[in-house]
């Protein structure tokens, strides 16, 4: 199972900086939210895989998974959604400004 | 107390501009009001200081580290602290009338103030990090007060030389400190003063020591450092007599006193301190006789007097240490009344060239006299206090003569020095009150106002009596300092006029007559350094170094940035990729580190198959937009199914309202872009790209996989066990958002509001025209809200506003919380506004949504600042510290108002984003609907 969420991570990694590289705006912000996928998970990873041990306390439950990365990914995921908000503001008004979605702001030859 | 006097002057530099609203007059008077606050709470400490007793006021910060905010108070910082105040007075009193209406005096005291807090922080620090952060501090002061007159491209040039020079030589201080620290293992200076022997013995000595060096050698303007004091005179003229005087300059020398019990002693400190002194000494003093400009003359001389402190302290024997602060004190006095009669010259003539100002004599008997006792002092004559410190070095001179090899080489240097001190003094003197008449003056000059003489008076007077009554003016004061320079008893020394015919009276008489000499046969002097000038000089290698450091920075930038992000996105990946190779490659380990692992089942598999598939669609699809982001999408859901699988409920409800809110906002966006991206990179681009992209993926899926197989420990324990019983939660993870680390949340949502805010502002102004067709140039369906799914919406949103109160309500026992309540809350909100229309939704919600955001900030801060009404750190959740029967109520009744704030912040940020974006819409098809 940890080779398979290990090939997840890289898989999402790879597809991200590979649109992150593209020349127009749209596919960045896609591949920034690939990304952030991957480090979302790679984060969480860092906890270890652990089935069925939620973190809630409970006088039945026999073990714990780690909740400390649990906590820093989920502020992570809303701190990330604000951040693909303003990219994609930051696209639109520079498509709107510019006329044109390139990355550098201007067609190249 | 001792901190009022470090504090006052920071707090009455804030009061300025204030103060500079009522008037020039209030301005000055509220300057020297706080100026002598800062003296009235120093004085009840003066005693005990001057009775031997070293004061030391300590307020724990970080202990463990070695930071406390610590004051010491001892003779040798109370003196400084008395020098910084009593001149800074006579600063303040004088810069009133020296400013013209054009300038603003508030701006000045401010800064001026600033200064004097800084210097006062130096001089009274017992910690040195917290000597070193004034320090800095005076760097920073220094460089607001010598660009005061912004305008002008030398102050500005001045200014930047002084801060560069000094702030690098603050760098090196630090580092030496650092290591002084290490050695003796404390910062604070009663263990650093104590540990003088522990010192000098360890192998970090020599390097210590240079680097402790290099901070007060370029802070003092010593030799080759010197050339960035003569540039710091296109300050105002008070600035230059504080600057010379009491401050800046006399920070390094006040360390080299501070810490010479603990660093002098040794073979190095001698050749160091006393070699750049002595060579600082001769050079200052050369120099000066040539400079045409008064201030430049005043200048130099403080280089060389500043040269010949540093050298007495070199020399390093008791009575040397005490002759060096003696000078110090004198060199204060006669300079600061040097620069004020230099201002006042200036000021009448409008001009500071020695070439045209001449017999001035005539014009200003009054102000002639006050320079002349000063710079007599200057020059070191009988009956002037200079003579008096001056003499003390020529006879430590002439006592190590005969103990060292070249010693004999001393008492000439010494004498040499001395005699251009004398003729540069004669010069001030005679070109500018005598020899002749003025050479056309801008103005002509007559004599101040009465209050601008006063300063100087003071300061004169202050020279003749230390000079004719030494014994009974300075001795006690220069025993003080004396002792705590020393840390033990001050050696035996004689303050008088006459001491018979001794080795140093000769070398003064030479000095005397050799001056007068020189000056004699100045003209020729003259000739010879106006073609000598320039040829090499300190600033030029300045220059030099400055220019070729800009040079490397710009060409480096431009290596990396050629206007293209994805050129310096491949370089930035590369990079990560080159670093990350060599770290591994550099330590190579085995791949699987022999934690046990789960094993896979089928379910895993096909998603995984399908977070690959799906991921590799977006990829190869990115050109189709709207397929692209479909398909991401998928991935979204995937990887909350992965939270499912691995026990993380909440991140798993997080990501799939995250996924939704995110899926509406790009597909808002994307209405507005092209619908499909051109293909334009060429082939090798991508094969590139695709190289980049594959080893990153490899080398992250390498890392992930490595530490998913090594055993780990954690400090998850502490919070599972204290969850319930403390923090009064069975959800760990809510509990410690809202509780144990609820700073870091309370600094989370703020960084969401202030993305809002960003994204508000942005799109205020911004006008996007709406396309007619979609992609396949079919026109868009303008049936906005189609009744079914407005109906259906209308009877969900009670249903689902109750689950995100539900969610709320139990997040801190179950899986949920405000994070994913706000999310749920949005959401619904959102599809009212899809389905039925933003006017319709307006009608029945508040028109913006920046009073939210404002109110859960403010809740989730209150909350925090709730916990100080009980003497708790900020942000400690209720149940701590209110020890009632019932605490389960009270205690959850806290934690939950602080979700309440990042429940309220959330629903504001996305509503706020989300329908901004939406209302651009409307606006863009409505003309063409109708």
């Amino acid at each position: 199972m940890e080779a398979l969420v290990a090939m997840v991570i890289g898989v999402l990694t790879a597809g991200g900086v590979y649109l992150v590289l593209r020349a127009r705006t749209f596919p960045v912000v896609l591949g920034l939210t690939l990304l952030s996928y991957a480090v979302n998970l790679f984060l969480f990873a860092m906890g270890r895989l652990v089935i069925g041990a939620p973190p809630v306390v409970a006088e039945t439950a026999h073990a714990y998974t780690d909740p400390l990365p649990q906590a820093l990914v989920l502020t992570a995921i809303v701190i990330g959604f604000g951040m693909t908000a303003f990219v994609i503001m930051l696209a639109l008004k520079a498509y709107a400004e510019l006329g044109d979605d390139h990355v550098d702001g201007e067609r190249r030859p | 107390m001792l901190a009022w006097v470090v504090l006052t002057p920071f707090l009455g530099a804030l009061l300025m501009p204030l103060a500079a609203r009522l008037g020039r007059l209030y301005t000055a008077w509220a300057a020297a009001a706080v100026t002598s606050l800062a003296l009235a709470a120093l004085l009840p400490l003066a005693p005990a200081a001057f009775g031997g007793d070293t004061l030391v006021q300590r307020w724990p910060w970080l202990s463990a580290a070695g930071l406390d905010l610590a004051l010491r108070l001892d003779g040798l910082a109370l003196l400084f602290a008395l020098l910084i105040l009593a001149i800074g007075l006579l600063v303040i009193l004088y810069a009133r009338y020296y400013l013209s209406e054009r300038d603003g005096l508030g701006r000045f005291y401010a800064y001026l103030l600033l200064f004097m807090g800084a210097m006062l922080g130096i001089v009274l620090s017992e910690n040195l990090i917290q000597l070193i952060v004034f320090w800095e501090l005076t760097s920073l002061a220094s460089f607001l007060l010598i660009s005061y007159w912004q305008h002008r491209s030398d102050a500005r040039q001045g200014a930047r030389m002084a801060l560069t020079v000094t702030g690098m030589g603050g760098l090196a201080l630090l580092a030496g400190v650092l290591l002084l620290g290490e050695i003796v293992g404390s910062y604070e200076l009663t263990a650093v003063l104590a540990a003088g022997d522990t010192i000098r013995a360890h192998p970090w000595y020599a390097p210590m020591l240079v680097l402790v060096l290099l901070g007060v050698f370029t802070k003092s303007a010593q030799f080759p450092f010197h050339f960035w004091l003569p540039h710091a005179m296109a300050a105002p003229t008070p600035v230059s007599a504080y600057l010379h005087s009491a401050t800046m300059v006399k920070a390094g020398v006040f360390l080299l006193a501070r810490l010479f019990p603990a660093l002098s002693g040794t073979e190095l400190w001698s050749t160091l301190v006393g070699g750049v002194g002595l060579a600082t000494l001769l050079v200052g003093a050369t120099i000066a006789l040539f400079q045409h400009d008064l201030k430049g003359l005043l200048a130099y001389s403080t280089v060389s007097h500043l040269g010949l402190i540093a050298a007495l302290f070199g020399i390093g024997t008791p009575l040397a240490a005490v002759a060096g602060v003696f000078h110090i004190i004198n060199h204060a006095t006669f300079k600061a009344g040097l620069f004020m009669a230099a201002g006042i010259i200036d000021h009448e003539c409008g001009t500071r060239d020695m070439r045209r100002i001449n017999g001035l004599w005539r014009y200003m008997p009054y102000t002639a006299t006050l320079a002349m006792v000063a710079a007599a002092a200057m020059a070191g004559v009988p009956l002037f206090n200079g003579f008096l410190s001056k003499e003390m070095f020529f006879a430590e001179a002439v006592s190590l003569a005969t103990q060292m090899r070249f010693g004999w080489l001393l008492p000439l240097v010494v004498t040499v020095a001395g005699v251009f001190a004398v003729a540069y003094s004669v010069r001030f003197i005679h070109d500018v009150f005598f020899n002749g008449d003025p050479v056309d003056l801008p103005r002509t000059p007559h004599e101040p106002p009465r209050w601008m003489k006063l300063p100087v008076e003071v300061l004169v007077v202050l020279c003749l009596l230390v000079g004719i009554f030494p014994a009974t003016t300075v001795q006690p004061v220069l025993e003080m300092a004396a002792a705590a320079v020393l840390q033990g008893p001050p050696p035996q020394f004689d303050l008088a006029l006459w001491h018979g015919v001794s080795p140093a009276l000769l070398m003064s008489v030479a000095a005397l007559v050799g001056g007068l000499m020189v000056y004699a046969g100045r003209r020729p002097l003259y000739g010879l350094a106006e073609r000598l000038g320039g040829r090499w000089s300190a600033r030029q290698v300045y220059d030099t170094l400055v220019g070729a450091l800009f040079g490397a920075a710009a060409a480096l930038t431009h290596t990396i940035d050629r206007s293209s992000l994805q050129r310096m996105l491949a370089i930035l990946f590369a990079s990560a990729l080159a670093l990350g190779a060599a770290g591994v490659l550099g330590t190579p380990t085995a791949l699987d580190g022999g934690r046990p692992q789960l094993p896979t089942d089928g379910v895993s598999l096909t998603a995984a198959a399908g977070l690959v598939a799906a991921t590799l669609a977006a990829v190869w699809l990115h050109r189709e937009r709207l397929t692209a982001l479909i398909v991401t999408g998928a991935v979204g859901l995937i990887v909350s199914l992965i939270f499912v699988k691995f026990s993380a409920p909440d991140l798993a409800l997080t990501q799939l309202a995250v996924e939704v809110v995110t899926a509406v906002l790009m597909l808002l966006a994307l209405y507005f872009l092209p619908q499909r991206s051109p293909a334009e990179s060429t082939r090798a681009r991508r094969l590139r790209d695709a190289g980049l992209a594959l080893a990153a993926g490899g080398g992250v899926a390498w890392l992930a996989y490595a530490v998913l197989t090594r055993p780990y420990t954690t400090i998850a324990g502490y919070y599972l066990d204290k969850s319930l019983p403390e923090g009064g939660g069975r959800n760990v993870v809510n509990v410690i958002l809202v509780d144990f680390r609820g700073f870091d949340t309370l600094g989370e949502i703020t960084v969401l509001a202030i993305a809002a805010l960003g994204i508000y502002a942005m799109l205020e102004r911004l006008t996007l025209a709406g396309p007619q067709r979609d992609m396949d140039g079919r026109p868009w369906n303008w049936d906005l809200h189609p009744v079914i799914m407005a109906s259906l919406t209308r009877l969900l949103l009670p249903l689902a506003l109750l689950t995100s109160v539900f969610i709320f309500l139990r997040g801190h026992n179950l899986p949920g919380g405000g994070f994913i309540a706000g999310l749920i809350t949005a959401v619904a909100l959102i599809m009212q506004y899809l389905a039925n229309g933003a006017a319709w939704t307006q009608e029945r919600l508040p028109p913006n949504f920046h009073p939210v955001i404002g109110w859960g900030l403010a809740i989730a801060l209150a909350t925090g600042l709730a916990a100080w009404a009980f003497g708790r750190p900020f942000l400690t959740s209720a149940f701590g510290h209110l020890h009632l029967p019932a605490v389960g109520e009270i205690e959850l009744a806290s934690a939950m108002a602080f979700d309440l704030g990042v429940y309220l912040v959330v629903v504001g940020v996305t509503l706020l984003i989300l329908v901004h974006l939406g209302l651009m819409h409307g606006a863009s098809h409505r003309g063409e609907v109708r």
